[in-house]
C-alpha cells in the first residue's frame, strides 16, 4: 500500500516501545489510581442501572412496537450525520488555520473556537426562529415571491444535523488544530521530500498523522450528541434521550427509563472500544518544524476566508446578533442587581470544575500510560462514560447516593444536637463531584492525546538521570502536557457554564447561576428573556478562549 | 425539637413553576406575615426524585408544580400530606383540587382552540373532536405529544369518551396536520398567524403573552366544547409535603395564595385564570369573555396520563 509507506516514510521511525508494566505487582497500582476517579461516574450509573432488575414487560412491549424503531433509526442517523458534519467542518478549518496562510487567518484561528460557548439549545432555537415558515427568511420570500413552500424544512432531520454539527464541530477543530499545529508542517516537509502534491500530503500524510486527535474530537461530539436533550427537543426529534424522558415523565416508569439508559450506556461502551480500535497508535514528534505555512494563492485565498467567515457567521455571529436583539427588548425589566452574583457563581463553579477535572484527567491519563493492565484500561473507559448520559439521568444518579449518605450522617449527628437537614447536600463539593462525573471525557481526551506525544525514550532518559516518578511528571510531563491541559480546562469551563440539569439538582438554596436563569425562562418558552443569561454565558465563555490564545501565542 | 426557637418562621418551597412568576408573590407574603420563603426551582421530575431521595430529611414544606398530571403523580408517590383547611375548601372549587386534600389548584389555564380569522369563521368551529373531521385536512397545527399539557388533554378525553373513541379522534388530528408538530405553543400560534395552518390547540396564557406585546396578532381564541361538557382546564398548584418541618406556615402560604388579593396577581400576571370564583379575571384575559369549563376533576388527567401517552404513540402523534 503506497499510503502506508508514505506515512511511515514521513515518520522518523519511532523508537521501540519498552514493554509497559503489564504484569506483576505494578498492575494493581494503575487500578489504585483509576478506580477512585472511575467511581465518581460508576456510582451514579450503578444507581440508575440498578432498576434494570425490575422487569417492565408491558411498557417494553409498547416501547418496542411504537417508540424504539423510530428512536433507533433517528439515533443512528444522528450519529452518522454528526460524524460527517463535524469532520467536514472541523478538520478542513483546523488545517486552514494551523498550516495555511490567507487573509484573516490569525483572527479565524481563535474565532472559530467561539461556537463552543454557544449552547446547542440556543443555536437550535435561533436557527429555527430564523429559518422556519414563520421566520424572517421565509416571510420575506413570501412577501417578495408569494411562496416559500419550496424552502427546505428546518425542523426536519437535515436541520437537526446542521445545528448539532455547528454546535459540536469545535471539539474536532480544537483537537485537530493542536495536532496540525505541531505536526502538519512536518508532514508537508516529508511529503515535499517525497515529491507528492499538497493534496496528497493532506490526505495521505497529515490526516493519518492527526487521526488519533480527530477521532478523540469526534468521540466527544458523539457523546455530546447522545446526551443532548435540549436541542433535539426543540426540533421535536425523537432520540434515545427523549425516549428515556418519555418513559420517566410521561409513562411514569422509572425502571423502564433506566433500562433505556442502560442500553445507551452499553452503546457508548461499544463506541469506546471501537474508538480504541480505529484510533491506532499515536506516533508523535516533538521536534518543531521550520517549514513555511502554505501561502494560499488566488481564488483559494478568498475561498478559505469566505468559508471560515461563513461557518463563524452561521454558528456564532448570527445567533449572537439574535441574542443581542432579544436582550435589547428585555434588558430593562430583567437585568437586576442579582446578575453580578449569577455571573460570579457561574464563573467560579466553571473555574473550580476546570481545575479539578484537569487534575483528575492528568491522573487518569498517567495511570493509563504507566500501567497498561486490562483493568486500568477498562476503568478509564468507564470513567469517561458520564458525558454520554443525559444530564438529568446522571443528576438523579448522583443525588440519590448523596441523599442516602446524608440520611445516615443525620441519623448519627442529630442525637448529638445537630440541627439541620443537610450535611453534604447542597454543598459546592458535591456539585463539583457531580460535574466531574459528567465532564471527565471532555478533560480526559485532550490530556490523554497530549500524553501520547511524550515518547517512551524521553521518559527513559529522564529516569536514567535518576529522577523519581514525581520528578519525571513535574519536569518532563507537565511542560509537555501544558497545551493539552489548557485545552481541557477551556472545554470544561465552557461546558460547565452551559450545564443545566446537574446544576439545578445539586445546587444549594439561592445558589442560582446563569444556567439556572436560562432554565427558568426556557422551561416556559420565554426565549427572548432567556437571551440575557445566555448572552452572559457566551461572554463568560470568551474569557478562557482569549486566555488560550494568549497562551498558545507565547509558545 | 430545638429548632423553631430564636429563628424567624420560614417555609421552604420546591417549585417547578418559574421563579419570575411566583417570587413577587412570596415577597408580598413575607412582607405581610413575616414568614420567610425559601425557594428552589427545578423541573418537576427531578424535584420529585429529590423529595423521594431526601425522605424524612427533606427541607421542603411545599411542592409546587404546573399541570394536574404532575400533581397527581406526586400524590401517587406519597410525597404530599393531606391538608384540612376551611379556607382552601372555600377558595378552590372541588374539581380543581385533589379529592383527598393533598394538593390544591392555584391558577387555571385553559387549553382551547385558536384560529386564523382570515381563513376560518368561528361558526366553522365547535370542539376538539371536530378537529379530527377531514374538512380540516392540512389545516391543523399541534404541539408535540411529549408535552404534558397535551397528555392531560387526551387523558381527559379518555375519561370522557373511553379509549377507542379517543384514539379515533387523535388519529384524525394526526391525519389533518399541516406540518410537523411544534415543540412549543408559542411557535405554533405564530404558525397559525402566518397562515401555515388555520387552527390549533394551545394554552391561553401563551396567546396572552403574544397579544400583550402585539395587540394586532392575527389569531383569535375560541372556547371549545361549549355545547358539550365544556372547555378543558388544567391547573398549576401546590401541596404540603409529607415530611414538612413547618406545616402550619406551609398551609398558611397556600391559603394566602388562594386568597382574593393574591389570586389576581398569581393568575393574571401570566395571563392565567384565578381558581377562586370570587376573583374576577382582569385586563386582557377578561376581554376574551367567559367560558364554560369542563367540571370533571382535574386529577383524572394524572390517572390516565400514561394511557394517553401510549395512545398517542400508537397513532403516530410525535
Amino acid at each position: 500500500m503506497s499510503e502506508s509507506t508514505l506515512s511511515e516514510a514521513a515518520l522518523i521511525a519511532a523508537p521501540p516501545l519498552l514493554r509497559a508494566e503489564r504484569h506483576g505487582r505494578r498492575a494493581w497500582r494503575g487500578v489504585l489510581y483509576a478506580l477512585p476517579i472511575a467511581l465518581l461516574t460508576l456510582i451514579p450509573l450503578a444507581v440508575v442501572l440498578a432498576s434494570f432488575l425490575d422487569p417492565q414487560p408491558e411498557i417494553w412491549a409498547h416501547l418496542g412496537q411504537y417508540v424504539l424503531p423510530s428512536v433507533l433509526k433517528n439515533t443512528a442517523i444522528l450519529l452518522v450525520g454528526v460524524t460527517m458534519g463535524v469532520l467536514l467542518l472541523g478538520v478542513p478549518l483546523a488545517w486552514l488555520t494551523a498550516v495555511c496562510e490567507f487573509p484573516g487567518r490569525r483572527f479565524f484561528d481563535w474565532a472559530l473556537m467561539l461556537p463552543l460557548a454557544m449552547p446547542a439549545y440556543v443555536l437550535a432555537f435561533v436557527q429555527i426562529g430564523l429559518l422556519d415558515f414563520t421566520g424572517p427568511v421565509q416571510t420575506w420570500l413570501r412577501d417578495t415571491w408569494g411562496d416559500s413552500s419550496w424552502f427546505p424544512n428546518i425542523r426536519g432531520t437535515g436541520g437537526v444535523l446542521l445545528v448539532l454539527s455547528l454546535a459540536f464541530y469545535p471539539y474536532v477543530y480544537l483537537l485537530a488544530r493542536n495536532a496540525f499545529a505541531t505536526q502538519g508542517r512536518r508532514a508537508l516537509e516529508a511529503a515535499q521530500m517525497l515529491g507528492v502534491s499538497r493534496r496528497a500530503a493532506f490526505f495521505r500524510v497529515a490526516i493519518p498523522m492527526a487521526r488519533p486527535w480527530i477521532i478523540a474530537g469526534v468521540t466527544l461530539a458523539l457523546m455530546e450528541t447522545l446526551a443532548d436533550f435540549g436541542a433535539v427537543s426543540i426540533f421535536n426529534f425523537d432520540t434515545f434521550t427523549t425516549a428515556i424522558y418519555k418513559a420517566w415523565f410521561a409513562l411514569f416508569n422509572l425502571p423502564a427509563a433506566s433500562q433505556l439508559a442502560s442500553l445507551l450506556v452499553l452503546f457508548v461502551l461499544v463506541l469506546a472500544v471501537v474508538e480504541q480500535r480505529v484510533r491506532g497508535a499515536r506516533h508523535y514528534h516533538v521536534k518543531s518544524s521550520h517549514a513555511e505555512r502554505i501561502r494560499l494563492a488566488g481564488a483559494a485565498r478568498w475561498g478559505a476566508m469566505l468559508w471560515c467567515a461563513l461557518v463563524l457567521a452561521v454558528a456564532f455571529i448570527i445567533p449572537l446578533i439574535q441574542l443581542l436583539l432579544w436582550v435589547k427588548g428585555v434588558w430593562v425589566d430583567d437585568f437586576d442587581d442579582r446578575y453580578p452574583a449569577f455571573i460570579g457563581r457561574s464563573v467560579a463553579l466553571a473555574a473550580m470544575a476546570a481545575v479539578l477535572l484537569a487534575a483528575l484527567a492528568l491522573a487518569l491519563a498517567y495511570a493509563r500510560r504507566r500501567y497498561q493492565g486490562r483493568a486500568t484500561q477498562w476503568l478509564v473507559r468507564l470513567a469517561i462514560l458520564g458525558y454520554a448520559v443525559p444530564g438529568t439521568v446522571l443528576a438523579v444518579g448522583v443525588f440519590i447516593p448523596v441523599a442516602w449518605l446524608d440520611n445516615l450522617l443525620l441519623a448519627a449527628l442529630q442525637p448529638l444536637g445537630f440541627e439541620g437537614f443537610q450535611v453534604l447536600k447542597g454543598t459546592v463539593a458535591v456539585m463539583l463531584l457531580a460535574l466531574a462525573a459528567r465532564f471527565m471525557a471532555v478533560a480526559f481526551q485532550p490530556v490523554d492525546t497530549a500524553m501520547q506525544r511524550i515518547t517512551r525514550n524521553q521518559e527513559e532518559a529522564a529516569r536514567s538521570l535518576g529522577l523519581s516518578s514525581g520528578q519525571v511528571l513535574r519536569r518532563l510531563h507537565l511542560p509537555l502536557l501544558r497545551g493539552g491541559l489548557f485545552t481541557a480546562m477551556l472545554m470544561v469551563f465552557v461546558d460547565v457554564m452551559k450545564e443545566m440539569p446537574i446544576t439545578l439538582m445539586t445546587r444549594a438554596f439561592g445558589w442560582d447561576t446563569l444556567a439556572v436563569r436560562v432554565f427558568e425562562m426556557t422551561s416556559e418558552g420565554m426565549w427572548d428573556r432567556a437571551a440575557l443569561p445566555s448572552l452572559f454565558i457566551v461572554l463568560a465563555g470568551l474569557l478562557p478562549v482569549f486566555l488560550l490564545i494568549r497562551h498558545s501565542d507565547r509558545h | 425539637m430545638l429548632a423553631g426557637f430564636a429563628q424567624a418562621e420560614s417555609v421552604t418551597v420546591y417549585s417547578a413553576r418559574n421563579e419570575q412568576l411566583i417570587k413577587p408573590l412570596f415577597d408580598a407574603f413575607t412582607k405581610e406575615t413575616g414568614i420567610d420563603v425559601k425557594l428552589l426551582t427545578d423541573k418537576e421530575g427531578p424535584l420529585m426524585e429529590r423529595l423521594k431521595a431526601e425522605g424524612k430529611n427533606s427541607p421542603a414544606d411545599i411542592l409546587m408544580t404546573v399541570d394536574a398530571g404532575n400533581l397527581w403523580q406526586a400524590a401517587e408517590q406519597g410525597l404530599f400530606q393531606s391538608t384540612k383547611s376551611g379556607v382552601l375548601d372555600a377558595n378552590v372549587p372541588v374539581h380543581l383540587r385533589d379529592p383527598k386534600g393533598q394538593w390544591f389548584g392555584l391558577s387555571q389555564r385553559v387549553r382551547t382552540i385558536f384560529y386564523n380569522p382570515k381563513t376560518v369563521k368561528p361558526s366553522d368551529l365547535s370542539s376538539y373532536e371536530d378537529l379530527a373531521n377531514p374538512k380540516w385536512k392540512g389545516k391543523l397545527c399541534l404541539r408535540t405529544s411529549k408535552k404534558v399539557y397535551n397528555q392531560s388533554l387526551v387523558a381527559m378525553m379518555i375519561a370522557q369518551h373511553g379509549e377507542a373513541k379517543t384514539e379515533q379522534v387523535v388519529k384524525g388530528w394526526v391525519a389533518n396536520l399541516a406540518t410537523d408538530v411544534f415543540a412549543d405553543d408559542t411557535k405554533m400560534l405564530e404558525a397559525i398567524a402566518a397562515g401555515q395552518c388555520a387552527v390549533g390547540i394551545a394554552n391561553s396564557y401563551y396567546f396572552g403573552r403574544i397579544v400583550d406585546k402585539k395587540p394586532d396578532f392575527n389569531v383569535k381564541i375560541f372556547w371549545a366544547n361549549q355545547n358539550a361538557e365544556g372547555v378543558h382546564v388544567n391547573v398549576s398548584g401546590a401541596g404540603v409535603t409529607k415530611y414538612a418541618k413547618n406545616p402550619k406556615a406551609a398551609v398558611r402560604l397556600i391559603e394566602w395564595l388562594s386568597s382574593d388579593k393574591a389570586q389576581n396577581l398569581y393568575a393574571t400576571k401570566d395571563f392565567e385564570y384565578p381558581v377562586n370564583p370570587k376573583v374576577k379575571p382582569d385586563g386582557l384575559v377578561a376581554d376574551w369573555g367567559s367560558f364554560k369549563p369542563n367540571p370533571i376533576n382535574v386529577s383524572k388527567a394524572g390517572e390516565l396520563q400514561a394511557k394517553a401517552t401510549q395512545l398517542m404513540d400508537r397513532v403516530g402523534y410525535k
